[in-house]
């Protein structure tokens, strides 16, 4: 049955309907594999087996009815910074040690409104704040892709790197992400899947574990171009219960996937041809400039000039909103609490036993910025920047419908290779990060392999609100790199 | 521009996280990196530019005033470390 596990969304969906397997056996097929497979690639930090085969059931009962949702019996994984009811939900965090939500997030409540089954919930970088999944209280994710002719660990990505190791790995058909800076789409790239991330408001933050309340977007991480579009129909929507989250209809999606790129003009940034790329990235970034032109697209020089002060504004913008938003970790009201001699104390106590080293150096260095004297030449600074940066892409939207460019600047990494440096592991986000600062929608599409024989990926972003244009372009993408070679099981654990 | 090392208590006060003194030694050296490294934005005049507040022009949302949630003080309590009687427990903070 393990073949159940390698159809698409949009397959599934089909064989579901027809009656050539249930909803039952696709959930147990990945249960299966999940079993198999976790205890090496560690992408979930709970599996929910119960839960599915209940859904799953539901499932079949409304099908047989002729009834069910847009995402009837699809078994998905959700990360776990999305509040999940009666679910633990720590945002892989020791501070929220045991954390069982009494409500659920908007975005996933569409999904098991549209009929989905949950897995379980999928490893990420604590707080959603890493580039590789090794910040994680849970320890980190290893990426089912290997270099050819190795069997060095690599990392997924991050920070959802357990959503991008299980859609790689067949251990769910699509999962739940969000996406900072680069967190949807870094992990998509160099595991060989689709992430979007969509326009800022698109989708609901209600109920997702906030890190920066004005960069955080979720989004999906499925195998195909259309599948990501299946399920970020569903995940979107407008919602009352977070003031900026848009109330603007949600296209269909699906429907704009194979409409093609004639007519489209396509711009490339030269700001991101930086210095010391590698030589295989810029090859593959011209590849996919001739496929859309073989294809039928315009292509377009544009100058975005503020690229090179994204990166170093981000890191202003998300630590201060950080910080202030992990103030709400106290040792009082939910999670882990420390013993203390006052009340300071037990939340000095609690904060430093319960953040790991990461999420604390971004909550200091946040609230260095927001301290007194420091607000305007810190915080306001990063905001104005961020204007130019919208403003170069307003400009450059006047002449293209959407910007290729590449995901990242390199292939997956080992473990460990880059988590000496702070600064050094934020460059990993140096192509996706201005596409948050400015609250575009962004997807990455695997595009081929690197030299190591490990994924690669191409970046496209669009006008505000416009993600049909980078599905219609994604698609082409996708199909003109043809599939890609599934990742070698290696990880499963003889049945 | 350098973060010292009283400075990195300071801030790890405002931000209640307790440090020891060798953490404190570490991070004086990784804020430093990352401040320095963000200094870069000094060469850009933002002078005359507002700060960037959304991503679409759109006005706040507001809604009725009126109560649209509540009555779930055992949702509210349930993940509590400590709680007594209806209240989160803290320690003693008045003598």
């Amino acid at each position: 049955m393990t073949e159940l596990t390698d159809l698409t969304i949009a397959a599934a969906r089909g064989g579901l309907r027809e009656k050539s397997f249930s909803a039952l056996e696709l959930t147990q097929a990945h249960l299966s594999a999940i079993e198999a497979a976790n205890e090496a690639l560690n992408a979930y930090v709970l599996k929910t087996p119960e839960l599915a085969l209940e859904m799953a059931k539901a499932s079949d009962a409304r099908l047989k009815k002729g009834e069910g949702g847009p995402l009837e019996g699809i078994p998905l994984g959700i990360k776990d910074l999305f509040a999940t009811k009666g679910v633990r939900t720590t945002a892989c965090s020791h501070i929220l040690d045991g954390f069982t939500p009494t409500y659920e997030s908007t975005v996933t409540a569409n999904l098991w409104t549209a009929g989905a089954v949950m897995l379980g919930k999928l490893n990420n970088d604590e707080f959603a704040m890493g580039s590789s999944n090794e910040t994680s209280y849970y320890g980190p994710v290893i990426n089912p892709w290997q270099r050819s002719g190795s069997n060095a660990k690599l990392v997924p990505g991050g920070s959802s790197g357990g959503s991008s190791a299980a859609v790689a790995a067949r251990l769910c058909m699509g999962a739940t992400a969000t996406d900072t800076g680069g967190s949807i789409r870094q992990p998509a790239a160099i595991t060989g899947t689709v992430g979007i991330k969509p326009t800022y408001g698109r989708c609901s933050r209600w109920g997702i574990v906030a890190f920066a309340s004005s960069l955080d977007q979720a989004g999906p991480i499925a195998r195909s171009v259309e599948d990501a579009a299946i399920l970020l129909r569903v995940m979107a929507s407008h919602d009352s219960k977070d003031t900026t989250s848009v109330d603007i209809k949600v296209p269909d999606y699906v429907a704009a996937v194979g409409k093609g790129v004639k007519g489209l003009t396509i711009g490339i940034p030269k700001e991101y041809r930086v210095p010391g790329m590698a030589p295989e990235i810029e090859a593959l970034w011209r590849k996919g400039v001739e496929w859309l032109k073989e294809a039928g697209a315009k292509i377009k020089d544009v100058s975005l000039p503020h690229t090179k002060y994204a990166l170093p504004s981000y890191y202003i913008v998300a630590p201060a909103e950080a910080s202030s938003n992990l103030a709400r970790y106290d040792g009082v009201r939910y999670g882990l609490r420390e013993k203390g001699s006052d009340v300071t104390a037990m939340y000095e106590n609690t904060r430093a036993a319960g953040f790991g080293q990461e999420v604390k150096r971004r909550i200091l260095i946040g609230t260095y910025v927001l301290s007194a004297g420091y607000y305007d030449a810190y915080y306001l600074k990063a905001q104005k920047v961020r204007t130019l940066i919208k403003r170069d892409f307003d400009q450059a939207f006047e002449a293209v419908d959407a910007i290729l460019t590449p995901t990242t600047p390199g292939p997956a990494f080992a473990l460990g290779e880059k988590s000496g440096d702070p600064v050094e592991m934020y460059l990993n986000d140096i192509f996706t990060v201005t596409v948050n600062m400015a609250g575009l929608p962004g997807m990455s599409v695997p595009a081929g392999l690197s030299s190591e024989g490990t994924p690669l990926g191409l970046q496209l972003i669009g006008k505000p609100f416009d993600e049909e244009t980078l599905f219609r372009v994604g698609r082409v993408i996708e199909a003109a790199a043809g599939p890609l070679a599934k990742p070698q099981d290696w990880w499963s654990k003889a049945a | 521009m350098s973060v010292d090392r009283a400075t990195v208590h300071r801030i790890a006060r405002l931000a209640r996280l307790a440090i020891t003194e060798e953490e404190a030694g570490g991070l004086e050296q990784e804020l430093s990196g990352i401040l320095d490294w963000v200094a870069q934005l000094d060469e850009i005049d933002t002078s005359a530019v507002e700060p960037m507040t959304r991503v679409a022009a759109m006005t706040m949302k507001k809604r009725k005033d009126e109560v649209t949630d509540g009555l779930c003080a055992a949702d509210i309590l349930r993940n509590a470390p400590q709680v007594d009687d209806g209240y989160f427990v803290v320690p003693k903070v008045v003598e």
